[in-house]
């Protein structure tokens, strides 16, 4: 069994992480909106979900079970190859560009297989997301037009549109990053920024806040997010390309979009953001304990909250989540082993929610744009901004060596 | 068979799948949708071969940046399922004979030459560094000629645009 486990290592390790990321992802993704849900409500002065499970916390599950379980009607007139397979190619691509992101510093050895905590350790992984990018387009295409119906191809082709003209500006807002690195593996990119050791003032946003704003912007473009949610404008177009999709294939087009999200603020992380490295500077030792100092409280006031909970399932369920959160954060400060294999981690995670939260945060704040500023905002202000970036950037890079 | 062979062929197998279905489709749309599968396709024989960078490049131009072009322009043009004309009878006739014997005669070719083909691309021409020093160091005048006339064209395709206004 150890000698089969060890041969085929190669096969074995893959797959399993695959399973677990896939698994942790899309829990994430049903959690998010959850989140987003709660978010926006609050800023709009709301309670948000409410009624399954304590504080709505089982909601997605009931919308997961109610995805599954509801009627999948065919619309009449279909092209039924491109119609099916309009959201499984939205979702493997979204699925797969998470697959080359770096989640974390460490290299472990299982079974004589060295890996990491990614999927897949590529030397051009910036330029693998970019491939997976510039054909994730085609699903959005593909299901407006095969739907057959005037505002799912209206809205396939805004979303088409706007997809191209945003993925220029998105490439070329990232090439200053790269030129400070000088390579294209996003684990390189991250570990060169932690090279000084200084924290925060050593990461790739202060000589690249311009390639920031401009990546960030061109990123939530490609995203189809408010602001430029034109695609599925739902006052003009009903809801844009999936329209006329029901069930499990309009779920899907959902958790490609929030996966795409993630994998957005992951890449925004790893490139500006020094990724897994922490804020503070390396001598600041004390600060390891962070982790802890923020779960113990919180899983204290969760206790809090549950006990005096308004029905007795929350009264239950909320005291043992909250006193799981404190044990957490009791056994991190017990056993500095595991906290100090989670910081990279840690932080990762803190940087990718905080950039999720913007993104919500604009949702609940931001207008939507016009068909036509949408057009002259890439066109006319994010390409030439991101081709003079590249320029600024390449000449300090010259300057400072001669 | 190793694991690299196997990869081949599969990847060959959908190139040459997607090259013919690319022919049979009779609407334009699943024709563009099969050049696609064969632009993948090819991307995955370069990463084979250990040309990552071609292979990416590959995808991003071909596979996203020009058949998305060519997706885009059938779904505004709402182009309908091809006819067929006795004309094009004609052309089947005559075509599938004559690609019988280019296959065969490209095929011989191969079989009787007796240099032995290099599998991988020469070692100097593999990672992204070693292209780009190539690409604007030594062939930097041909390289600039060439997006040169490619900006030429990009010029004349807007003068001709422009002229019907």
């Amino acid at each position: 069994m150890n000698e089969f486990l060890t041969h085929y290592a190669f096969l074995i390790i893959p797959i399993v992480k695959i399973a677990i990321l896939v698994f942790i992802v899309l829990t994430v993704d049903a959690y998010l909106t959850w989140i987003e849900r709660k978010v926006i409500a609050h800023i709009q002065a709301r309670w948000g979900p409410h009624r399954v499970g304590p504080h709505g916390l089982l909601q997605p599950l009931a919308d997961g079970v109610k995805f599954i379980f509801k009627e999948d009607p065919l619309p009449a007139n279909v092209d039924k190859v491109a119609y099916f397979l309009a959201p499984f190619i939205t979702l493997m691509l979204a699925l797969t560009s998470l697959s080359v992101i770096p989640f974390g510093p460490q290299h472990f050895t299982v079974f004589g297989y060295e890996t990491g905590i990614s999927i897949a350790e590529v030397n051009i992984s910036l330029l693998v997301l970019f491939a997976i990018t510039a054909l994730s387009v085609y699903g959005v295409a593909l299901a407006g037009w095969a739907s057959n119906s005037k505002y799912s191809l209206l809205g396939g082709l805004r979303s088409s549109a706007q997809m191209v003209s945003y993925e220029l500006a998105l490439t070329l807002s990232v090439v200053g990053v790269l030129l400070i690195a000088g390579d294209f593996s996003l684990r390189t990119i991250v570990v060169q920024q932690g090279v000084k050791g200084n924290g925060l003032l050593s990461w790739n946003i202060f000589p690249q806040i311009i390639g920031f704003i401009c990546f960030f912007i061109a990123a939530i473009a490609e995203t189809n997010r408010v602001p430029f949610d034109l695609p599925e404008a739902e006052s003009e177009l009903v809801a844009g390309f999936h329209t006329e999709y029901a069930s499990m294939k309009f779920a899907m087009f959902f958790i490609a979009e929030y996966t795409s999200m993630i994998t957005v603020s992951c890449l925004a992380t790893i490139l500006f953001f020094g990724g897994w490295l922490s804020p503070f500077p390396a001598s600041w030792t004390f600060t390891q304990y962070l982790p802890s100092v923020l779960l113990i409280p919180f899983g204290l006031w969760v206790i809090f909250d549950g006990i005096r909970y308004e029905n007795m399932f929350g009264r239950m369920v909320l005291p043992v989540v909250g006193a799981v959160m404190a044990a957490i954060g009791f056994g991190l400060i017990v056993f500095p082993v595991v906290n100090d294999a989670i910081q990279g981690i840690f932080w990762f995670l803190a940087k990718v929610f905080t950039f999720l939260f913007v993104y919500i945060w604009m949702r609940g704040t931001l207008p939507r744009f016009r068909y036509d500023q949408l057009m002259s905002f890439g066109w006319k202000f994010l390409l030439p901004v991101s081709i003079a970036n590249v320029v600024l950037t390449s000449v300090v890079i010259l300057w400072r060596m001669h | 068979m190793t694991a690299p062979l196997v990869i081949f062929f599969v990847l060959a197998a959908v190139a040459v799948f997607g090259a013919i279905s690319l022919i049979v489709q009779k609407h334009p749309i699943h024709s563009a949708l099969s050049l696609i599968l064969v632009m993948v396709a090819l991307a995955g024989l370069y990463l084979l071969m250990g040309a990552e960078f071609v292979a990416a490049v590959q995808i991003i131009v071909y596979g996203g940046a020009i058949m998305v072009l060519f997706i885009f322009v059938i779904m505004l043009l709402n182009a309908g399922e091809e006819e067929r004309t006795n004309l094009s009878k004609l052309a089947m006739y005559a075509g599938v004979p004559l690609a019988v014997a280019m296959t065969g005669l490209i095929a011989a070719a191969i079989v009787g030459s007796n240099t032995a083909m290099p599998a991988r691309a020469p070692e100097t021409l593999t990672s992204t560094r070693q292209l780009s020093t190539l690409l604007f160091q030594e062939f930097v005048y041909p390289f600039e000629l060439t997006s040169f006339l490619i900006l030429v064209a990009i010029l004349g395709a807007i003068v001709l645009a422009q002229r019907e206004n």
